[in-house]
C-alpha cells in the first residue's frame, strides 16, 4: 500500500507491504544510518525518532509511519556532528556501528529530560548496546556535552 | 611536534558519528542477489537426498546450490598465515553435517521473500547420526566427526581425525611431578570456561561481484583480507590471483572476523551466476553458526615452597573446537603460555593438551584467544595457593611476578622480559581499589557483602616470527602523504594510531596524511589485525617505511640542490644544507617527484618480529553479593595496564574499558548452551545477554607504561589482554566475599545461591 510520511523534514510517499518493517523501508529510502543488530528488539541500533519520541524501527511496521514524522540521523547531521565531537574526544565512537541509534536516543533523552543525572542516563540508554566501548566513555561524553550545553546557555 | 602519546580523534570519527554509509551493507549494490543458507536442524547427520526442483521454481530465484554443485576442496575458514595450523576439514557444502546450523544448501534470489520461500521448499532427507555433545567424551569416541579420507592437517599439531583430535601435545621443563612432591604447598583445581560469542554489533557479511577482468571482488567485513583472498582462492578452486578483497569500515570484530564465516557463500553464487550477491548474517546465524570462543576445561596444579615462591605449574587443557578446527590448534597454546609467562620463579612446568572435535558449532578466535581461559584457571588457583600459604593473594603475586630482564618461563613468544611494569600495575591497582582496607570483604549497611578480588594478565604483541605488518607510504604532488595499510581497522583506531606514528617520523601534521586500507590489489601485504599485532608489527613497518621515505625525499632534494646527500637534512618542511646556505621546500621536491624524475617517492616495507613482547596488567574487582538471593553486581573494576607507550591514550583507554566490559559479560552472563539435541539455547540477544551500560557502571583504567625498545615508539599491544582479568578477578572477589569458589564461568546468582545453600548443609 502507499503511505505518506514526513522523513527528515520532507513529505514522502512510499510503497510498503503489510509486513514491511520501518527499518527496511528507511534503508530503502537511503537512510543508511539506521542499522540492524538483532531480530529481537534488544540492541537499539535501529533507533529513530517518531514524532520526537525514540522508537525501534525494527519493531514498527512501515505502515504505522503513515501520517507520522520520522527523523533519522540523516536529518540531524549538525546535531550529530556537535555531540559526535564529544564522543570522538573520548574515542568512544569506536567501530561506529551503534553510534546512530545511540545518538538518536541521546537526542530523545535530552528532549525529554533537560538535565539528566548519570543514573538517568544509564537507565534511559540501557537499550542501546555497544560492544566496543564498555559504555563508560559514552557516558563521559554525554556528561561533558551536558556541561558544554549548560555553559553555552549561560554565554547566551 | 609529536602525535604519539596524544589523544587525537580517530580519522574516521566524523563519518561514524554522523552515520555515513561506510559499512559493507551500505555499499552493496541495490540489485545484489540475496544469499541465504539452509541450515542443518540436526547436530550430526548425512544428507541422503536433497530435492531443490520445486524451490527453484519460486519466481526470482537465481540459483540453489547443494553439495553436488560446489568444488570439493577441503579448506579451513581460519584466517591464519599459510600453512595454517588449523586443519583442512571443511567443504563449502558437505553431505556430512556436523552441527545444528551447518550449511545444507545455498539459495540466492532477487529478493528476501523469494529466498525465504525457496528455503522452505527444499526437501532434504537426513540420515541422523549419533552425536558427540559432551567434549569430555569426544576423544577416542566411536562416533567420528571427521571420518573423511581427505581430511588434512597441514602442520603436525598432534591431530588425528580418527580419534576426534584436532590437536594434542605436551610441553615441559624439568620434572614437574618430582617438584610438586617437594613443594610445601600444593593446590589442584579444574576450571571451566564456556563458549562465548564476540557479539560485535555488525554481524558477519560480505558482498561479491565480478569486475571488468572477470575477477571475483569481495567486499567483506573482515579482519583478514589477505587470508580471505587465499581461503576463497582455494575453496573455490580459482586461485588467489582471481580474488580481490576490499575491507570497508567494520562494525567490530573481536576475533570473530578472523575467520571466513560468511564470504564463501556469496562468492560462489557470484561465480555461478555472474551476478553481484550479498550475504548478511542474521543475529540468529551469528549466534548459532559462527566462530565463538573455545570452551576449555583447564586443570591446574600449582606448587610453592616454604618461602611462598611459586615453583611448579602443571596445566592440562581440554579444548572444544566444535565441528571444525578453526583456530583449535593455536588457541590452546595460549591457555598455558600466557599464564606461565606471568611468573618468574617457576622451576618446572608441564603443559598437556587435547583439542577435540564435537557436534557443536566450530569455535574460532575471540579476543584473548585461549589466554582468557588459561588465565581464569591459573589466576583462580593462585588465590587458592596464596590462601593455603596464608598470604595475601596480591602480596603472593607481587613476590612471584615476572620482572624486566627475567628469562621467561614457559612463554613461547620471547626469551626474556624486555619491558614490564607489572609490579607497578599491581601497586597502583591496589591503591585504586583500596585493597588493604577492603580485602577480603566488608558488609554494607543494607546487609549485603562486598568482596575484592585480583588477577593478573598478559598477552603477546603479534605472533613472533610469523605475523607480517605492511605499510606503503608515498608523497603526493602537494607534499601530502598517503599511508596504505593491509592492517584492518575494525573500529579500534589502527588507521589513526599508525598515521600518528607516520606523522611523527615524517615531521608533518596528522591531517597531511591520508590513510588507505584495505584492498588486497593495492594495499601492502599484512597478515591482518589479530594476535595483538597491529600497533606492534604494523607500527614497525610504518616507521621503517617513513624513515626510508625521508631518505628518498632528502636524496631528491639534494639532487635538485646539487649537493651530496650527506650534507643535507630534512625537517619535514624542507631539505636544507647543513651549512644553512641553501634549502628546498617539501612542496618543490614533491612537484619534482611528478615531472622529469627518476626517484620514486614511494616506499613499501614489510616487517615481522622475532619476539612478541607481552603487555601486562593487573585487574581488581569489587563485587556486591546478596547472600539471600545470590545476586551479584560488579560495583567497581580497576585496571592498570602496561602496554608500553600508549600511542593514543584515549583509544588505549577505551580498548581497556571495552575489553573489561566484555570480560565482565563473560564472567557474569555469557554462556553458550546446547540442549540434548545439540541445538543452541541462546540463539538471540534475548537469551544471550551481553552487558548493558547499567551493568558496568564503574570501570577505572590507568596506565603504567614501560618502554619496549624493539618498537620505534616503545609500544606494545593492548587489544586482547584487557579481556583476561575479569573472570578470575570476579571469581576471586566472590570467594573473598562469601567463601565460595566458583570454578565454572559464568558466575551466576544461581550458582552463588545454590553454592551458599550447599555450604550451609
Amino acid at each position: 500500500m502507499e503511505i505518506k510520511f514526513k522523513l527528515n523534514g520532507k513529505e514522502i510517499k512510499a510503497e510498503a507491504e503489510a509486513d514491511t518493517i520501518l527499518l527496511d523501508l528507511l534503508r530503502e529510502k537511503g537512510c543508511y544510518s539506521v542499522k540492524r543488530g538483532c531480530e529481537t528488539a534488544n540492541c537499539g541500533l535501529c533507533t529513530v525518532l517518531m514524532n520526537k519520541k525514540s522508537v525501534l524501527s525494527c519493531s514498527i511496521l512501515a505502515v504505522q509511519a503513515d501520517g507520522q514524522e520520522i527523523v533519522t540521523l540523516e536529518g540531524m547531521q549538525k546535531e550529530a556532528e556537535e555531540f559526535g565531537d564529544f564522543l570522538a574526544n573520548e574515542g568512544a565512537e569506536q567501530c561506529g556501528f551503534c553510534n546512530p541509534g545511540f545518538i538518536m536516543n541521546v537526542f530523545a533523552m535530552l528532549e525529554e529530560i533537560e538535565e539528566p543525572t548519570e543514573e538517568e542516563i544509564l537507565e534511559y540508554l540501557a537499550g542501546n548496546l555497544c560492544r566496543c566501548s564498555g559504555f563508560v566513555g559514552q557516558t563521559r561524553s554525554i556528561l561533558k556535552f551536558l556541561e558544554y550545553k549548560k555553559g553555552g546557555k549561560k554565554e547566551v | 611536534m609529536s602525535y604519539v602519546n596524544q589523544s587525537v580523534q580517530k580519522k574516521d570519527a566524523k563519518a561514524l558519528v554522523t552515520g555515513q554509509p561506510v559499512y559493507t551493507d551500505d555499499l552493496a549494490p541495490a540489485d545484489c542477489l540475496i544469499v541465504k543458507v539452509l541450515r542443518s536442524p540436526h547436530a550430526h547427520a548425512i544428507i541422503e537426498e536433497i530435492k531443490t526442483d520445486i524451490a527453484k521454481k519460486v519466481p526470482g530465484i537465481a540459483c540453489i546450490l547443494t553439495y553436488e554443485d560446489v568444488p570439493q576442496n577441503r579448506f579451513t575458514m581460519a584466517g591464519q598465515t599459510y600453512p595454517e595450523l588449523s586443519p583442512y576439514d571443511r567443504l563449502i557444502l558437505d553431505k556430512h553435517l556436523r552441527f545444528v546450523g551447518d550449511a545444507v544448501a545455498i539459495v540466492a534470489g532477487e529478493n528476501e521473500k523469494a529466498v525465504d520461500k525457496a528455503l522452505k521448499l527444499i526437501k532434504v532427507k537426513y540420515q541422523i547420526l549419533e552425536s558427540v555433545l559432551d567434549f569430555h567424551k569426544a576423544k577416542d569416541s566411536e562416533i567420528l566427526i571427521h571420518p573423511e579420507e581427505d581430511w588434512e592437517a597441514k602442520v603436525p599439531v598432534g591431530a588425528d581425525n580418527h580419534r576426534n583430535l584436532c590437536a594434542s601435545g605436551v610441553e615441559s621443563k624439568g620434572d614437574v611431578e618430582a617438584l610438586l612432591k617437594e613443594c610445601k604447598y600444593v593446590v589442584e583445581g579444574t576450571y571451566h570456561t564456556k563458549a562465548n560469542q564476540q557479539a560485535m554489533m555488525e554481524t558477519f557479511r560480505a558482498y561479491t561481484y565480478l569486475d571488468h577482468f572477470g575477477r571475483l571482488n569481495v567486499v567483506a567485513s573482515t579482519q583478514v583480507p589477505f587470508h580471505i583472498r587465499r581461503i576463497l582462492g582455494r575453496a573455490l578452486g580459482i586461485g588467489a590471483s582471481k580474488v580481490r578483497v576490499i575491507k570497508p569500515r567494520i562494525g567490530g570484530g573481536f576475533g570473530a572476523k578472523q575467520t571466513s564465516v560468511a564470504e564463501v557463500y556469496p562468492a560462489i553464487v557470484t561465480l555461478k551466476t555472474g551476478k553481484p550477491a550479498k550475504m548478511i548474517y542474521s543475529r540468529y546465524e551469528s549466534q548459532i553458526c559462527s566462530s565463538p570462543r573455545h570452551e576449555m576445561e583447564v586443570k591446574v596444579r600449582l606448587g610453592a615452597d616454604e618461602k611462598g615462591l611459586l615453583r611448579a605449574i602443571d596445566i592440562y587443557t581440554l579444548s572444544n573446537t566444535g565441528a571444525y578446527g578453526e583456530h583449535g590448534p593455536t588457541t590452546v597454546g595460549l591457555s598455558a603460555h600466557k599464564p606461565l609467562g606471568l611468573y618468574r620463579n617457576t622451576q618446572a612446568y608441564r603443559f598437556t593438551y587435547d583439542v577435540v572435535y564435537t557436534n557443536h558449532m566450530s569455535a574460532g578466535a575471540y579476543r584473548g584467544y585461549g589466554a582468557t581461559q588459561g588465565i581464569f584457571a591459573v589466576e583462580s588457583a593462585i588465590d587458592e595457593l596464596a590462601e593455603k600459604i596464608g598470604m595475601d593473594p596480591v602480596a603472593f603475586r607481587a613476590l612471584n611476578v615476572s620482572r624486566e630482564g627475567d628469562a621467561f618461563v614457559g612463554y613461547d613468544g620471547s626469551p626474556v622480559v624486555t619491558s614490564c611494569t607489572l609490579d607497578e600495575c599491581i601497586a597502583k591497582a591496589k591503591e585504586m581499589i583500596d585493597w588493604d582496607k577492603k580485602y577480603p570483604c566488608y558488609e554494607t549497611e543494607d546487609g549485603k557483602i562486598r568482596g575484592v578480588g585480583a588477577a593478573l594478565a598478559m598477552q603477546g604483541s603479534s605472533i613472533a616470527g610469523v605475523d607480517v605488518g605492511g605499510a606503503t607510504i608515498k608523497m603526493g604532488e602537494d607534499a601530502s602523504y598517503t599511508l596504505s595499510l593491509g592492517a584492518t581497522d575494525m573500529g579500534t583506531g589502527c588507521d589513526t594510531i599508525l598515521a600518528q606514528m607516520a606523522a611523527d617520523i615524517l615531521e608533518t601534521r596528522l591531517e597531511n596524511i591520508v590513510v588507505f586500507g584495505v584492498d588486497t590489489d593495492i594495499s601492502p601485504y599484512d597478515s591482518g589485525s589479530y594476535a595483538s599485532a597491529t600497533t606492534y608489527v604494523t607500527g614497525m613497518a610504518v616507521a621503517d617505511a617513513c624513515r626510508e621515505l625521508r631518505q628518498k625525499i632528502k636524496e631528491l632534494g639534494a639532487q635538485i640542490l646539487d649537493v651530496p646527500v650527506q650534507e643535507t637534512e630534512f625537517d619535514g618542511q624542507k631539505v636544507y644544507t647543513l651549512d644553512g646556505e641553501r634549502e628546498i621546500s617539501a612542496e618543490e621536491i614533491a612537484v619534482k617527484g611528478t615531472c622529469g624524475n627518476n626517484q620514486s617517492l614511494h616506499v613499501t616495507v614489510n616487517r615481522s618480529s622475532e619476539i612478541s613482547p607481552p603487555p601486562f596488567m593487573a585487574g581488581m574487582a569489587e563485587v556486591e553479593i546478596d547472600r539471600e538471593t545470590g545476586s551479584i553486581e560488579v560495583v567497581d573494576y580497576v585496571a592498570v595496564v602496561d602496554c608500553g607507550t600508549p600511542v593514543n591514550p584515549n583509544l588505549a583507554r577505551v580498548q581497556t574499558e571495552g575489553g573489561l566490559a566484555q570480560g565482565i559479560g563473560m564472567a557474569l552472563y555469557e554462556d553458550i548452551q546446547y540442549n540434548e539435541k545439540g541445538q543452541m539455547r541462546n540463539n538471540s540477544f534475548m537469551q544471550y545477554k551481553i552487558p548493558c551500560r547499567q551493568d558496568v557502571k564503574k570501570i577505572r583504567v590507568e596506565f603504567a607504561p614501560s618502554y619496549e625498545k624493539s618498537h620505534p615508539f616503545g609500544a606494545k599491544s593492548i587489544g586482547e589482554i584487557v579481556i583476561n582479568t575479569p573472570c578470575p578477578a570476579i571469581a576471586n572477589a566472590v570467594y573473598n566475599a562469601v567463601g565460595l569458589r566458583i570454578k565454572e564461568m559464568p558466575v551466576t546468582p544461581e550458582k552463588i545461591a545454590m553454592g551458599l545453600l550447599e555450604k550451609k548443609i
